[in-house]
């Protein structure tokens, strides 16, 4: 496989409140088939789709929260967080859910891939990626 | 088309996914199973109880390529192979499988 | 004489919120609904603007939408009185009428 890209998504959206949070996550599992090197971006009111501890049963909907931590399963690699907007919530990355990632080849493990990062690495990052799907 | 499953209707979708999980018992399996002629071995169980652990953790049913994955992490590698799965479910282990459990058609199935 | 003022708009993305504290009589209601719940929490840039509102007006949060987003009742503002929808009705009662935030 020649023609791996590196694709970003970009998540700036809360959960629940619209469809976008949800719509960007049924994108990357559907996506995952393709076998690109994926990673998720996750800034503004995008980062409240990690917070851990949601519970939906006394609102009728489906808590989807859990499907995040299945992201290492589907060959995502990296969960980035904006620090900055994290701050700004007054979060932190111990309120954040943590996502395993293994290689089922190698057996090569990584206990999380949730990551804090500062604006500087934002950039670098975005501009690394040769696709970047913003939702 | 609704099913029979211990003397209670069950709701499905037009392609014979069960309409509500909730209302999933072992016999639905059976019951699916009967009307594709196949008869559930405790393989198949292992596969169906995995699928539907799969889904109380993480309110998915897991793509093909993840199952077959996951499948030969938690049962051993002779059983994470699609020759083996579709060995079991002819008619696609992410497919046929899942629809067994009780669980919706896997995201990204066509 | 009093509103109650519904708010469902992050006040992060959008300035629903801003706007229903700054276009409201002293005395009115505000209940923060759906993702406008997240102006209930401790702790972030629009906490001040939301104390601020409370010298003069009552502020609310939905109970249902603060736990699907994981607000548990120790991270709301205090001050923030958190309401179940038998609550929402209440308030919906008390007051004149409804204006909604969008």
């Amino acid at each position: 496989m020649s023609d791996i890209k590196k694709f970003m998504y970009l998540n700036r959206r809360a959960p629940y409140g619209t469809i976008y949070a949800w719509e960007s996550l049924e994108v990357v599992l559907i996506g995952a088939a393709f076998d690109q090197e994926v990673s998720l971006m996750f800034m503004d009111d995008g980062v409240f789709q990690l917070v851990k501890g949601s519970d939906t049963s006394e609102s009728d909907m489906k808590n989807f929260m859990p499907t995040y931590r299945t992201l290492g399963d589907y060959g995502v690699r990296h969960l980035y967080v904006d620090k900055a907007s994290l701050e700004a919530r007054g979060l932190t990355a111990d309120d954040l859910i943590e996502v395993a990632w293994e290689d089922f080849e190698t057996e090569e493990e990584v206990d999380n891939i949730v990551e804090a990062v500062d604006a500087d690495q934002v950039v670098q990052l975005m501009a690394e990626s040769e696709v970047v799907f913003s939702f | 088309m609704p099913i029979e499953v211990d003397g209670k209707t069950l709701e499905t979708d037009e392609e014979g996914y069960l309409a509500n999980i909730n209302e999933w018992v072992p016999g639905v399996a059976n019951v699916m199973a009967a009307e594709d002629e196949l008869e559930l071995t405790d393989e198949h169980w292992d596969i169906i109880n995995f699928l539907r652990e799969y889904y109380e953790e993480y309110q998915i049913a897991p793509a093909v390529r993840v199952l077959t994955k996951a499948v030969g992490k938690k049962l051993g590698k002779d059983k994470g192979n699609s020759k083996y799965l579709y060995g079991l479910f002819p008619y696609g282990p992410g497919k046929q499988a899942c629809r067994y459990a009780g669980l919706p058609k896997p995201t990204g199935c066509v | 004489m009093a509103d109650l003022l519904t708010v469902n708009k992050s006040p992060f993305e959008k300035n629903s919120l801003e706007l229903a504290i700054k276009y409201s009589q002293p005395g009115s209601a505000i209940l923060l609904i759906e993702d406008g719940v997240y102006g209930a929490m401790k702790g972030t840039v629009a906490e001040a603007m939301v104390k601020g509102a409370m010298g003069d007006k009552k502020m609310y949060a939905l109970k249902s939408d603060l736990k699907a987003r994981a607000i548990k009742d120790d991270r709301v503002i205090d001050g923030v009185e958190v309401v179940d929808y038998a609550g929402f009705v209440d308030l919906v009662e008390a007051n004149d009428k409804v204006q909604a935030w969008l």
